[in-house]
């Protein structure tokens, strides 16, 4: 019956968000979508309603349900983590942008493991998440930790159980490092988890992972830094020990090629460089080309684009890594040209 | 439902108030009219009410089959019986054994609980308890029953489950190591998310169901039949078991049978304690799911055939719950026919 209950409600909201920008005069902007940036997008909401009087009436659903609710025109803008296509962007008449970049980290709770201790390779996370290690005293743990004193327990692996950006963007990850993972699991919103419990959200992700003794989990690197959770350092594509700092994140986001990607479509995981984080993602924001309301249209860019222009500290703040600003550039062309207003 | 009974009985009494004014000064024919027009319309207010409730359950049935039709088309019967959940595998492979087999399990093992006890705490209520406990001890578990199903899930995760995987688990699987099956359903790593821990929670949250219904009908037994069975020597116990209980034998199923509906549907507090993970282990104390913690964590970002299966699952339980409450049915005419043939 829950079920039925969360139908009815997400009806109700979206007919109230239709509700909400029939009026010429657009009152707030609606967008829908993915969890991993709404720390960011709420800060600069925040900060833009106190300069223009205009808010920002963000749900975050997940990437999945804010790519239908954009197909549906129930709301001016989606966000996802999982960008789309070229050619689905074509065929739905969808425009899609990087608005902001951020890191997933694995995080773990074993006792006597302080932040960044634990060092990682992506293909022993894949065998973890495999199921194939799984004891913390594995000699393949050992091998990279040799000054860790592990204990000999279960690991308990936590995933997410909806299907999610963050998801996406790991399982990508582990596909590209592991192959066993890309044979056997591939890469997806939600996979065929081999081992582990699946929690909701990157907060239940943090919450389990906090709660549960020798557990490892995978959260935006936000949520790890609210929580106080013990992250874990990752060896990355040049074979470097890399810790999860802004710096390295935005090593990684320093390689991408933006210019010659259609629709954006970048994925960050796996980044050549020597101090790049090796799990960096973006995270795109859709709008239609031909949008029903073009006044509301015209209301959200402006707030992407005031976003671009003075959200770069607010973003940093929480560890997020702004656009480079011939990125930025590049997208305020697509804007002119692309959305009709 | 209570308040739209009282609604519509309101409504009848102003009625005939009304027709009762008339019938003093105009002519009693007329009045007698106004009574029959009242009753007729009183008639058809219920049977349209009646008839919604079966055009609502036709249309929830309806929407699944169609929404769950393209899965159904795709996986035929083999969606009963594959164990993979897969969505994003190539082409995806969607199966529904898991989180069936998870959501018998919890609701069986949560009345293998919830039922004795619950009968028990009926029986001490009405038999046994010294009477000024009885209204604070059966508050205690009608508030039970008001804790929305989100604290459920929230206390399990925070204090049951981890108390639950330091104690109580280690220790059976201690227990049971090494015994043949036992060793196995039993068996390690205890864990903080497990089918074990959703039975607990559910026995739970079934618990004031079964009891308040069982006290409300126990409270119902003649209190002659019980002094004579006390009279000719019978222990509490035998007057429980071969009086109380045979007496009021179908409303105490009743009060199982609705307990089971609410642990076989359960969803929030279960999502949150049950691990959400589909795989079938002989262990109880492995992570698991059920058909509404499957559809409660991934519906918002399925979409084709995953959205479909997921209303297929739906659909499983409905026809699961039909099922269950029909056997409950067909079970109290047995039962019924034989206490005539006894008697």
């Amino acid at each position: 019956m829950n079920f039925f209950k969360a139908i009815a409600a997400a009806g109700l909201v979206a007919a109230s968000a239709s509700a909400f920008s029939l009026p010429a005069r657009a009152a707030d902007i609606t967008g829908a979508g993915a969890t991993f940036p709404f720390p960011v997008y709420s800060k600069w909401a925040d900060a833009y309603k106190k300069e223009t009087g205009n808010g920002l009436n963000y749900q975050s659903i997940g990437s999945g349900a804010g790519i239908k609710q954009i197909l549906a025109r129930t709301v001016t803008f989606g966000a996802t983590d999982a960008p789309l296509k070229a050619d689905k962007l074509d065929k739905d008449g969808l425009l899609q942008w990087p608005m902001v970049m951020g890191a997933i980290v694995p995080v773990v709770n074993v006792e006597g493991v302080g932040p960044g201790e634990l060092v990682l390779s992506g293909e022993l996370l894949g065998d973890i998440y495999l199921g194939k290690v799984t004891r913390w005293d594995d000699p393949a743990i050992a091998k990279l930790n040799p000054k860790l004193k592990l204990p000999s327990a279960a690991i308990a692996v936590v995933h997410r159980s909806d299907g999610s950006g963050t998801s996406f963007n790991f399982t990508n990850y582990l596909s590209k490092v592991n192959a066993e993972w890309k044979s056997k699991v591939g890469e997806g919103t939600a996979v065929e988890w081999p081992a582990g419990v699946g929690a909701k959200g990157n907060e239940g992700v943090s919450g389990n992972v906090g709660q549960t003794r020798n557990s490892i989990g995978y959260v935006e690197y936000a949520y790890a830094k609210q929580n106080k959770l013990t992250y874990a350092a990752l060896i990355n594509k040049a074979g470097k020990t890399v810790q999860p700092t802004v710096a390295s994140f935005q090593a990684a986001a320093a390689n991408a090629d933006w210019a010659h990607a259609p629709g954006y479509y970048v994925i960050l995981t796996d980044q050549p460089g020597e101090a790049s984080w090796p799990i960096t993602a973006a995270t795109f924001i859709l709008m239609q080309k031909e949008p029903a309301d073009k006044a509301a249209s015209t209301e959200a860019i402006k707030f992407f684009k005031w976003s671009f222009e003075k959200g770069g500290k607010m973003a940093e703040e929480l560890d997020y890594i702004p656009m480079p600003e011939s990125v930025v550039k590049q997208i305020e062309t697509t804007w002119t040209s692309e959305i009709k207003s | 439902m209570r308040s739209g009974k009282q609604g519509t009985s309101v409504a009848e009494m102003a009625f005939h108030g009304s027709a009762m004014e008339q019938a003093g000064s105009h002519d009693r024919a007329r009045a007698l009219n106004a009574f029959r027009l009242g009753d007729r319309a009183f008639y058809w207010i219920t049977r349209i009410s009646a008839i919604l409730v079966l055009l609502l359950l036709g249309g929830i049935i309806v929407s699944l089959i169609v929404g769950s039709w393209p899965a159904i088309v795709e996986f035929g019967s083999a969606f009963l019986t594959t164990q993979r959940w897969a969505p994003s595998a190539e082409p995806p492979v969607l199966g529904a054994l898991s989180p069936l087999y998870g959501t018998i399990l919890t609701s069986a093992i949560a009345m293998a609980i919830a039922i004795p006890v619950g009968i028990g705490i009926a029986v001490f209520l009405t038999e046994l308890c010294p009477l000024w406990a009885r209204r604070p001890i059966g508050m205690a578990i009608e508030l039970l029953a008001g804790i929305p199903s989100i604290i459920y899930g929230m206390w399990g995760f925070f204090i049951l489950g981890p108390f639950l995987a330091n104690t109580v688990q280690p220790f059976f699987i201690d227990l049971f190591a090494g015994v043949p099956v036992l060793g196995s359903i039993f068996g390690g790593p205890p864990s903080y998310l497990s089918l074990f821990n959703a039975s607990l929670i559910l026995a739970i949250m079934v618990l004031p169901f079964i009891t308040a219904i069982s006290r409300d009908v126990f409270a119902t037994v003649p209190p002659v039949l019980k002094e004579a069975a006390y009279g000719v020597g019978c222990t509490t116990w035998e007057v429980v078991r071969h009086v109380v209980l045979p007496y009021t034998r179908v409303g105490v199923i009743g009060g199982v049978m609705l307990a089971l509906g609410r642990a076989l549907g359960e969803t929030m507090a279960v999502t949150f304690i049950i691990g959400n993970s589909f795989r079938i282990t002989p262990s109880i104390f492995a992570p698991g799911t059920t058909i509404s913690a499957a559809i409660a964590s991934e519906f918002a970002e399925s979409d084709g055939l995953h959205q479909s299966s997921l209303m297929l699952l739906g659909l499983l339980l409905f026809v699961l719950t039909f099922f269950v409450l029909a056997a409950a049915r067909l079970m109290l005419l047995r039962l019924e026919k034989k206490a005539g043939k006894q008697a």
